[in-house]
């Protein structure tokens, strides 16, 4: 076993997965000199050479476009773009070609191809570049969507998402980038679409996405010294969805709450409340709950987020009301 | 149309002369002769509602398509557009599959999927027609740097018009394409309208091969009209990318016949300006050419445009009588397994 935080765990991942496989590359801004704007690329451009690792203009479109026809032609692309935010510059090539290519040709072409991306959210970096996307793509067909909580979960997720053969975007979450965990050093691999059930529990389900998945982890600790044990489960990934965990989840509880740094209207914690619905209706006590920042854009200012975004003590109050 | 009849308007003759054997000359004034009837024909079966949604006519564009595909290898790329039938065929697409899917039926080349916006075929390098303008060039760029990855010394090419030239993908794409030095050739075909706003309105530089000056990599505007002299410059600009020398724009001047697509009353421009145009018509300019050289006859010519329209309307005949897609089907391929 090996301490390794959440940024190094991508790296290792992208690393043994390019040194096994040549078609692997990485494209994208600042990405092989820099060693990433955050550093998440750091040593790849030594170990792999300029051809494989590649810093691109900056030119969202063009970067995915890049990894969709190199996909179409026998190569396994890393695309970065850097915030996910910046996806508005390059949303047709991700949904009109590479999520499209397999199923409009009917398989005549695979779309081997990550696009690594970032969210930061809560980390005071304001408008355009702290916001929680991830449902623009998990509403598209022919899209994997990835969203991991940890170091290992990024490591294993990020080495399954290179070899898949479909589009997949990843999603690392950047006030997570430090957080360590012990990771074995022998090879494993995590499969999309497969829940992990980060604490478990019998009296509340709690299914939370990334930096939540932390501050409902805080909260269990609270609400186990007052008797209540929720069972917190982290999708992993969003696109195909493991709703099977979380329906055998709410079978055992009876009582669901879903909390994401996304906001409500059409995003993931209203689509995991309605498969609840759809699965599990009559063994809820009480109606699936859902905690997000209000349906506001993100201001800069000090404050702001912490008013914002769900935190241990309104996950900890939703779950005392649910269990009222 | 007759090529035959209108022999009399070919004013210009192709050119720029040199020496392009006689047996390739004859391949593509065949191909030039498939895609005019193929068009001819799936105009006539649309205007008969024989199948749904739009045709993109590529009436008057033959030269370009044939030209640059003719100077291409089987494991050269192509990505093309909307108005994409003209590559296909030119790079070697089977036409029934082609006509087929077109007609959205079960043996369309895409199952049905795609119509009339949609082919490809991975064993021609035809990577996909697109519904968006501008939504190829990106992954042609792919494509390309795949070449350079495998050290081959294949080239891509992205075919697309003028209107995708104020799209910020083809910007993006030639910028990339030039500090890369991608084996890539962006083609421009120039038929002065895009959709219905001619490109005077959207564009104060007249040459989009203009543009290329502005990321350090060539330009060349060439009459897209004269097969011939599309295949010069296709021929040229794929030995420079093949030798490493990087990417190229060029700017076919030509004409679509039809409007923007099948029905579109072209209100927007004249019909002396469309006369003008058929004048210098690709089909006539090559059928003169081959004559006055000798190097055919004319009842030889005749009988080739008479094949390939018994070719274009058996291939309709299949489509007609071929089946709907089950639409089951629709619930597979969404993801590799």
């Amino acid at each position: 076993m090996t301490m390794k935080n959440y940024c190094w765990a991508l790296i290792d991942a992208i690393n043994e997965e390019m040194a096994r496989d040549p078609d692997v590359f990485l494209a994208g801004e600042d990405v092989a000199a820099a060693g990433g704007a955050f550093g998440g690329s750091r040593g790849l451009l030594a170990a792999h050479g300029p051809l494989r690792v590649r810093d691109t203009p900056i030119s969202e479109e063009v970067i995915v476009g890049l990894g969709v026809g190199a996909a179409m032609t026998g190569k396994r692309p890393i695309v970065e773009i850097m915030f996910m935010d910046f996806f508005g510059l390059c949303m047709d090539q991700i949904v009109n070609q590479a999520a499209k290519m397999h199923y409009l040709y009917q398989g005549a072409f695979k779309m081997p191809m990550v696009i690594r991306t970032m969210t930061a959210v809560e980390m005071g970096i304001g408008p355009h570049h702290s916001q929680s996307l991830e449902a623009w793509v998990g509403h598209v067909p022919g899209l994997k969507v990835v969203m991991p909580s940890t170091p290992r979960d990024a490591k294993g997720l990020m080495k399954s998402a290179i070899r898949d053969d479909n589009p997949v975007v990843f999603i690392e979450n950047l006030a997570l980038h430090k957080i360590k965990e012990d990771i074995e050093d022998e090879e494993f691999l995590i499969p999309l679409g497969k829940a992990d059930i980060k604490r478990a529990g019998r009296d509340v389900t709690v299914v939370a996405t990334g930096l939540m998945v932390h501050k409902a982890l805080a909260a269990a600790e609270i609400l186990s010294q007052e008797g209540i044990e929720i069972e917190v489960i982290d999708p992993r990934t969003i696109s195909p969805l493991d709703v099977d965990t979380i329906v055998a989840s709410v079978r055992k509880t009876n009582r669901a709450l879903v909390v994401t740094s996304a906001h409500k209207p059409f995003g993931l914690a209203s689509e995991v409340a309605a498969q609840i619905m759809d699965h599990a209706f009559y063994d809820l006590d009480v109606p699936v709950a859902r905690l997000t920042p209000p349906f506001t854009p993100q201001p800069f200012g000090k404050g702001f987020e912490a008013f914002l975004h769900p935190d241990k003590a309104s996950i900890v109050a939703a779950v005392r009301e649910l269990m009222a | 149309m007759s090529p035959r009849k209108q022999t009399a308007g070919a004013k210009t003759p192709v050119g720029p002369v040199r020496t392009v054997e006689p047996g390739h000359i004859f391949q593509m004034y065949r191909k030039m002769l498939e895609i005019r009837e193929c068009e001819d024909q799936l105009n006539t079966a649309f205007s008969k509602n024989l199948f749904p949604g739009y045709i993109h006519s590529y009436l008057g564009q033959e030269a370009c398509a044939v030209g640059v595909c003719s100077a291409l290898r089987d494991d050269d790329y192509i990505v093309t557009t909307h108005r994409g039938r003209g590559h296909y065929l030119a790079k070697g697409m089977a036409l029934t599959p082609m006509i087929c899917e077109m007609f959205g039926k079960a043996n369309g080349i895409c199952g049905g999927r795609g119509g009339e916006m949609h082919a490809a075929d991975p064993a021609l390098g035809i990577l996909g027609g697109n519904g968006i303008v501008g939504g190829g060039i990106p992954y042609a760029t792919g494509a390309a740097y795949s070449a350079v990855l495998n050290g081959s010394d294949q080239v891509a090419v992205a075919f697309f018009g003028e209107g995708a030239s104020n799209q910020g993908s083809f910007h993006e794409a030639m910028n990339l394409a030039a500090a890369w030095n991608l084996p890539l050739l962006f083609v421009c075909e120039n038929n002065l309208y895009a959709e219905m706003t001619p490109f005077s309105a959207s564009s104060r530089q007249v040459d989009v091969a203009r543009r290329a000056e502005g990321y350090g990599i060539p330009g060349e505007v060439v009459d897209g009209n004269d097969v011939l002299a599309v295949y010069a410059a296709a021929e040229a600009a794929v030995a420079r990318a093949r030798s490493g020398a990087g990417p190229t724009l060029l700017e076919l001047k030509t004409y679509r016949y039809g409007g923007h697509f099948q029905g579109d009353p072209c209100h927007y421009r004249t019909r002396e300006e469309e006369a003008e145009w058929r004048a210098r018509d690709p089909l006539i300019r090559l059928h003169a050419h081959i004559l006055s050289q000798n190097l055919s006859s004319e009842s030889e010519l005749d009988s080739w445009r008479e094949d390939q329209k018994a070719q274009v309307a058996a291939a309709i005949e299949v489509a007609l009588s071929s089946p709907d897609p089950d639409p089951n089907e629709a619930l597979s391929f969404v993801y590799a397994s």
